[in-house]
């Protein structure tokens, strides 16, 4: 394992960017994102989770497929360059880890979305281990460790030291590149400490006890038809904050724009949430918000891992669970339906 | 709080309604999700984390058999006015108890305050004590009141049945709601262009300020209608995102009641009343002072006019200052 | 436009348009240098677009065995579709495709007497199985074919289905309108209706295509003539964007209607939800 002075981070950042273009979590105007760091960016490490997930950078709210041209008759295609500039992410959470994950599941399975698999191949991950979780986190109960992050690189801030440890090829390509800046660490002990003791906490919270044994047992159409959805959709607005937030949420709806100056196919962002999602010219399979809103959960705990070797597609981040402006959020429903141990 | 909650026993077990709309404690202690209730009562709360506008929910629960109790803060009392007067709701199916406030605390405050894993928050006198995974920590609520509760209209409920009076002693200190804009007035052009497009593009198009809204309740929004051709979640273009919100900004001119409610749900915290107020501030300038949904009758001053009117050119003027 | 995406369309060019009925035409669909745009199977569909308007999935009418040139029947009934009808011989749309499943016609409908039960613009998909079985006659066994609409004006192919159809060996065609018509000397009523008065031999297989109420009351009507579920198709329509099963919307319980559809059979249908 390397090291380095956590005061010198502005140097490890630097380093990075100098090949290659580094984004990380970033404050900025009340909100926080991960941003393309300069040395003006006022990064925070201290913060959990930012309003938007990390999905952003491999999969944009916005994003342009493909322009078409139309002379007379004909129409041109016009796609946009395959290649993607190398980049790097910093500070990415263990939940967000696992989202990544999740996310290749849907874009990497075949046929294989190519503007996604771009970008993820330019992409080397670090992660950054959780030292202080907080009450909405439950990424225990989907498996993952927030004090052993997965992805290119691990890194934790731990007594005044960041560590770093390449884990695979890409992150060892990457730890080779700036590997002036680190020192050997002789003593991890500091890290070990901060496993131990941030595990601890993660038994304590309130929502680590979730079970989701109700998900894996129950058939589909029993947790479909329950009761439980009747309440628990009721106070639900139809906004689409817990689709945009989530790090795992992917679907997207296809537009053109007709720029005065020839014809822009874009693909964004959409929620099962809004009442168009499904609407159609013969009519509107989903009717109610009770539907739209079960959907979006039956998705998560029960459609997606039955497609996915038992995967859910939740990782526990919390964002939703902290956003919905009426505090509803995948845990009550989790709770509801499934109880806890 | 029990005193709200023997009122509502008391109330159903009358007979006034058959069920009752207020907020039910939800995943977390501070967690308050308006909720439905008939005869059990369990887990229905009024207190300082109560803080979402329940109106708007009574345009769904009117549409029901039978009348709903619905406990109402101030605030959420013009909104009922509104919504009356333009027929989203049947005033006949609805029964109005007026809860006193004391303003309402905002959870995303504590935790910026640094505060993290909350387990447990009791309420001292103006002392939270908040007991969580990594001790035990103690704030002053005046300091993390929502923002919409430090300029707000007042403890005045201009609508209800009846009303369970304030017995508390007022202790905060109120801001002039207009202070913010007059800021953003005092700004040259290119500075206010500058802070609305970096505010407004931290949109992320989850439309939750128009769901929240009272004064949005259009059976279907046009940026719902594909339609319309300007249907968009996401920004086809920049401005895109700015123009929902000043659209919407014209849309609920006059008929706003400043409830704060959509800069409440924004997770972004975009400041989207500072838009409404400065309508509002304009509106009182130039066709006399207007608050909507003080009743539930008087004509907005948008929806009727004078010849006494301003003419268009007022924004060429305005403009010019 | 060497990059490989399912998203990306090839474009197309309309070499022939005919009028079927006063709200259905069909397209001849080329490549630009000649040829099919693709190969498919029946029952599967392509993602159809004018650029500027919209992209929507619609199926493809004709059989695989036609070499030369693809076939589709559309339907005007949306923004997208009006625009179409709006083009002319000559004009190029983009297509993606092929899309979605298929009929089983190598597999489990092979040597099987089939049942095509069709109304309205939802011969489109069948005419692609019916005219693949009659192109490899012996391998399927007796065909009937029950298909109405409202007047005979709104019979999709009716030439076709005098002139091929009808007169093709072992191949017996019910055609059916929802009201008495001066010029119509045939069958009236509706199809559920007519499919019980046929008295089908209940081994047959049966592909059924057409709007949510025919194929509710026609299923009602195969089961209590004593069908089972799994011998009845059906070919399912969901506001699609992707076509991929990636973006989510045709989603139905643990199925995506474009990528594990558009065939469905009954029975597997009965295990998802009902929000379709």
């Amino acid at each position: 394992m390397l090291r380095l002075s956590a005061d010198k981070l502005d140097k490890l950042f630097s380093a990075i960017s100098d090949a290659k273009e580094l984004y990380l979590p970033v404050e900025e105007n009340g909100s926080s994102k991960f941003d393309k760091w300069s040395e003006e960016t006022q990064v925070n490490l201290n913060r959990l989770n930012t309003v938007k997930s990390p999905k952003d950078l491999f999969f944009p709210q916005s994003e342009d497929l493909m322009r078409f041209k139309k002379e007379g008759k004909k129409i041109t295609v016009d796609t946009p360059d395959e290649n993607c500039k190398e980049f790097v992410v910093f500070g990415v959470r263990a939940c967000d880890v696992k989202s990544i994950e999740v996310l290749d599941r849907v874009f990497l399975s075949e046929p294989v979305d190519t503007y996604y698999e771009s970008k993820r191949k330019a992409a080397t991950i670090v992660s950054l281990a959780c030292s202080e979780p907080e009450e909405s986190c439950f990424c225990n109960i989907f498996g993952i460790d927030a004090t052993e992050p997965a992805a290119d690189v691990s890194t934790w801030l731990a007594d005044d030291y960041l560590y770093w440890e390449a884990k695979t090829e890409k992150g060892e390509a990457l730890t080779e590149s700036i590997k002036s800046v680190f020192e050997q660490a002789e003593d991890t002990s500091a890290v070990d400490a901060q496993k131990e003791n941030v595990k601890a906490i993660i038994e304590k919270l309130p929502l680590s006890g979730l079970n989701l044994d109700y998900f894996k047992n129950n058939d589909m159409m029993d947790i479909f038809n329950s009761e439980k959805w009747d309440e628990l959709y009721e106070a639900c607005l139809g906004c689409g904050t817990c689709t945009f937030v989530c790090p795992t949420c992917q679907c997207y709806d296809i537009r053109d724009y007709d720029t005065g100056h020839g014809i822009v196919r874009y693909r964004c962002w959409d929620s099962c949430m809004y009442s168009d999602f499904t609407l159609m010219a013969g009519g509107q399979p989903r009717t109610t918000q009770k539907e739209r809103f079960r959907q979006r959960f039956m998705h998560k705990l029960v459609y997606f891992p039955m497609n996915n070797d038992g995967e859910f597609s939740c990782v526990g981040c919390g964002r939703c669970v902290n956003k919905c402006p009426v505090r509803l959020n995948i845990a009550k429903v989790i709770r509801a339906l499934g109880g806890e141990v | 709080m029990q005193r709200v909650i023997d009122k509502v026993k008391e109330l159903l077990a009358n007979g006034v309604a058959d069920r009752v709309l207020a907020w039910k404690v939800g995943e977390f202690p501070y967690d308050r999700i308006p909720g439905v209730f008939k005869d059990d009562l369990d887990g229905l709360c009024y207190d300082s984390f109560s803080a979402c506008n329940l109106s708007k929910y009574l345009i769904n629960e009117t549409k029901k058999d039978g009348r709903v109790l619905v406990l109402m803060k101030p605030c959420d009392s013009y909104g009922v006015n509104l919504l009356i007067k333009e027929h989203r709701i049947d005033r006949e199916k609805i029964y109005i108890l007026a809860v006193p406030c004391n303003c309402k605390v905002d959870i995303e405050k504590i935790k910026d305050s640094g505060i993290k894993g909350i387990i447990d928050i009791a309420e001292e006198g103006d002392v939270l004590k908040i007991n969580t995974v990594y001790g035990q920590k103690e704030l002053d609520r005046r300091q993390v009141l929502c923002d919409k509760c430090l300029s707000c209209q007042g403890k005045k409920h201009v609508i209800y049945d009846e009303i369970i009076e304030d017995d508390e002693q007022q202790n905060i200190e109120k801001t002039d709601r207009m202070e913010a804009v007059e800021e953003l007035e005092a700004m040259s052009p290119e500075e206010r262009f500058a802070f609305w497009r970096s505010e407004l593009s931290k949109c992320i198009r989850c439309n939750a300020c128009r769901n929240v809204c009272p004064a949005c309740s259009c059976n279907k929004c046009i940026f719902d209608n594909t339609d319309t051709g300007v249907a968009a979640k996401s920004n086809a273009d920049s401005f895109e995102e700015n123009m929902f919100h000043i659209i919407r900004a014209f849309h609920v001119a006059g008929r706003c009641t400043d409830c704060g409610e959509c800069s409440r749900v924004c997770p972004q915290n975009i400041p989207l009343h500072l838009l409404n107020r400065k309508f509002i501030k304009e509106i009182n300038e130039l066709y006399g002072e207007f608050q909507a949904g003080e009743d539930a009758v008087t004509t907005g001053p948008l929806t009727f006019f004078t010849m006494e009117d301003a003419e268009p050119d007022v924004v060429y003027k305005k403009g010019r200052d | 436009m060497s990059r490989n995406d399912m998203l990306i369309p090839k474009v197309a060019v309309i070499t022939g348009i005919t009028t079927q009925t006063p709200d259905v035409k069909t397209y001849k669909v080329n490549a630009p240098e000649g040829g099919k745009p693709f190969e498919h199977m029946p029952g599967q569909c392509a993602m159809l677009s004018i650029p500027g308007i919209s992209e929507a999935m619609i199926s493809i009418t004709s059989s695989p065995t036609n070499k030369e040139y693809m076939e589709f029947s559309i339907k005007r009934c949306g923004c997208l579709t009006e625009a179409i009808h709006a083009l002319e011989e000559g004009d190029e749309i983009t297509v993606r495709g092929p899309l979605g499943n298929h009929f089983p016609v190598e597999s489990e409908l092979k040597g099987k007497d089939l049942v095509f039960i069709a109304g309205g613009i939802g011969l489109a998909p069948l005419r692609s199985v019916i005219n693949y079985c009659l192109d490899n006659r012996d391998d399927y066994g007796e065909i009937d074919i029950v298909y109405g609409s409202r007047t005979k004006q709104d019979l999709v192919g009716f030439e076709e289905i005098q002139n091929v159809w009808a007169k093709a060996p072992n191949v017996n065609v019910y055609l059916t309108i929802d009201n008495p018509q001066e010029d119509w000397d045939g069958h009236v009523g509706f199809v559920p209706n007519y499919v019980k008065e046929l008295n089908l031999s209940v081994d047959k297989t049966v592909l059924m295509c057409g709007p949510p109420i025919m194929i509710k009351f026609t299923l009602q009507g195969l089961i209590e003539l004593g069908f089972t579920k799994e011998q009845i198709y059906t070919t399912m329509e969901l506001r699609m964007k992707c076509g991929i099963g990636k973006c989510g919307r045709c989603n139905i319980g643990s199925k995506y209607v474009c990528k594990d559809g558009p065939v469905f059979r009954f029975d597997e249908l009965d295990e998802l939800p009902d929000e379709y």
